[in-house]
């Protein structure tokens, strides 16, 4: 490690050098080019390229097991990298991994705080673990107790927190030292919609004054409401990246949403649906609509005078672009999330 | 290194900083006495753990003092000062295993991803414990110590003596603890450090010379004990506590604590690094 120390001083000059400057758009925060994880035979991670851009936000989008927490962690130093390779603000990720650290900040899935310590005495503990004085570690502290709303909580052990408490807390403990790239996994899983908005404020406070943010997300919504470009990962690969906007485009014009005045109707309107549209259409998740993606925005007359003529009742119909569930499913052949039996039952 | 190729436009915009290339030694002392007030604080909020080190020599005082004091030496007093170096050496031993056993607890736990996620020494989340757990093992030697004086044991090394006993026997608990968090980096729960540890923890302090005389056992027996270095601890502590001489046995037990730390401490740190 030692003789890095030269190479990380000339970096880090030059670095201020580029701030004087004015710092070039499209600094690359994240380049990573063939990530690949191992478990077993088994490709958590499959051969990802990535590249953040410093001051965006870029979301990693996938189900459940799709590989995004192993991505983040191998990106975090967490986990050793099995191939490819990745840099953090040009610093290499596998050997020059003390670097990194000093340069990210890292909120998990699950609250990586300490459960016998207090909220006060958690971010004590580790702004001196960062080399603040004992002084300095408890103002920030308190700083982002206030910040984050948990000043009353702050003399209470973390074990008598809740679920939205804990999470605004160790994102807070990943804040300490501003960290310029600050990785969230999932960080609104589990949250109640109040503290979910909270958390996407916050996030986007957090860009505004000047952090890059990686983060991960199985809510199509989210990706879509918080992050600059998505990355679409299934199965440990990557299978389409762009902004929203561009991952729409990239599956027809528009999607023709119809819902059905009797539920029992469905089957037999996504049927009709599917035959005059040759594409597969969505069975609503509470099962009496659909939705399916049209080549042609005049396909929708279509299907809708085929329902009338069919007698197939209908409650409100829109044709709209299509949203990132019917990307994802275009995509990967598969729906995000678990009611995918239903969808195929249903299919003709 | 050859010359790697290092980005030069990088570096943070939210605040100016520099980026150091490792942690110096100061930063690491720091960062270990850090994590050692987190042990302390999880110990005195968690007074329970402290059972091994206190409830446990008081039970095995008296009860090998009573049980084996006549068998072995005539009576419970003339047994005290062959029992009591013994008994320290055993409850400290007996308090290392919980090194390991709360490594593998913590390093379940969210916390421990973000100590490795942060700039910091890679030894210092398992040092700074070892550090708070000194005073464990001086509690479970201070607390066998007043039971065998309140049942009549008269160190003859006197207070320096005494002190010198226990101070050693804070070295053997630092040294050999690194063996058990050498298992609680490897094995796969806290219930496995457990079972693991015990394998280890009782013939090491068990086919030792700390409750019977040696020439009292079969001969492949006494070679056993003779290796193991926690006989020379306490034929070390004996030395110490009951005659007040610095002997050759105490530089073979701080050898001994010496040779199995530096063994252990590396093959803990490797194993803890590449966790998963």
């Amino acid at each position: 490690m030692k003789s890095g120390t030269p190479e990380a001083e000339r970096s880090s000059t030059s670095a201020e050098r580029a701030g004087r400057d004015g710092a070039p758009s499209g600094t690359m925060a994240v380049e990573a080019r063939g990530l690949t994880k191992l478990f077993g035979t088994n490709r958590a991670v499959d051969d990802i390229d990535l590249t953040v851009i410093e001051g965006e936000i870029f979301g990693v989008l996938g189900p459940n097991g799709a590989g995004k927490t192993t991505m983040l962690n191998m990106l975090a130093t967490l986990l050793p990298i099995d191939g490819g390779e990745a840099r953090i603000f040009g610093y290499d990720v596998a050997s020059q991994g003390h670097a990194v650290r000093q340069l990210i900040g890292v909120t998990g899935q699950f609250a990586s705080v300490d459960e016998n310590l207090t909220g006060r005495e958690n971010l004590w503990l580790f702004g001196r673990l960062q080399g603040l004085s004992s002084k300095k570690a408890r103002s920030i502290g308190d700083d982002l107790l206030a910040q984050f709303d948990l000043t009353e909580a702050a003399h209470r052990p973390i074990s008598q927190f809740s679920g939205g408490m804990r999470r605004r807390l160790d994102l807070a403990a990943s804040l300490i030292t501003r960290p310029a790239l600050i990785f969230l996994d999932e960080p609104t899983t589990g949250l109640d919609p109040r503290n979910r908005s909270q958390m996407w404020d916050t996030i986007r406070d957090l860009v505004a004054q000047g952090s890059t943010i990686m983060l991960t997300t199985q809510y199509l919504d989210e990706a879509d409401a918080l992050a600059g470009r998505i990355a679409v990962i299934d199965r440990g690969r990557k299978v389409a990246e762009g902004t929203p906007s561009q991952l729409k485009a990239q599956i027809g014009t528009s999607t023709l949403r119809v819902q059905m005045a009797e539920g029992a109707d469905t089957a037999k309107a996504v049927a009709l649906a599917a035959e005059l549209t040759s594409n597969t259409p969505i069975v609503s998740s509470i099962g009496s609509g659909f939705s399916v993606t049209l080549s042609d925005a005049n396909q929708a007359a279509d299907v809708l005078i085929a329902l009338r003529n069919h007698q197939l009742s209908i409650s409100n119909a829109t044709v709209e672009q299509p949203s990132l569930d019917e990307v994802f499913f275009a995509l990967t052949g598969h729906a995000s999330e678990m009611p995918i039996p239903e969808t195929e039952a249903s299919a003709p | 290194m050859t010359a790697s190729v290092i980005n030069p436009t990088a570096i943070a915009r939210p605040v100016a900083r520099t980026v150091k290339a490792s942690v110096s030694i100061r930063d690491a002392l720091s960062q270990i006495t850090t994590l050692a007030w987190r042990a302390l604080i999880k110990m005195s909020r968690n007074p329970e753990q402290l059972v091994d080190v206190t409830f446990m020599p008081i039970l095995f005082t008296v009860m090998f003092g009573l049980m084996f004091g006549g068998a072995v030496s005539g009576s419970t007093a003339h047994y005290l000062p062959t029992l009591i170096p013994g008994i320290i050496a055993m409850t400290t031993i007996t308090a290392c295993v919980a090194a390991g056993i709360q490594l593998r607890e913590d390093m379940d736990k969210g916390v421990f991803d973000r100590f490795r996620s942060l700039p910091i020494a890679r030894i210092a989340p398992l040092a700074g414990p070892m550090m708070a757990d000194l005073a464990r093992y001086a509690i479970a030697a201070f607390v066998a110590l007043t039971v065998g004086i309140i049942m009549g044991y008269r160190p003859g090394g006197g207070v320096l003596g005494v002190l010198a006993g226990v101070v050693l026997a804070v070295i053997t608990g630092w040294s050999i603890a690194w063996i058990f968090l050498w298992i609680g980096t490897r094995a796969r729960s806290a219930g496995a450090v457990q079972g693991m540890s015990m394998m280890i923890m009782f013939p090491l302090a068990f086919l030792s010379n700390a409750f019977v005389p040696v020439d009292s056992l079969p001969g492949w027996l006494q070679v056993v004990t003779r290796v193991n270095p926690v006989s020379h601890v306490i034929s070390a502590l004996r030395d110490l506590m009951n005659d007040g001489a610095l002997t050759a046995q105490v530089g073979w037990a701080l050898l001994g604590c010496a040779t199995v730390a530096a063994i252990f401490i590396p093959l803990a740190v490797r194993s803890y690094s590449r966790r998963v």
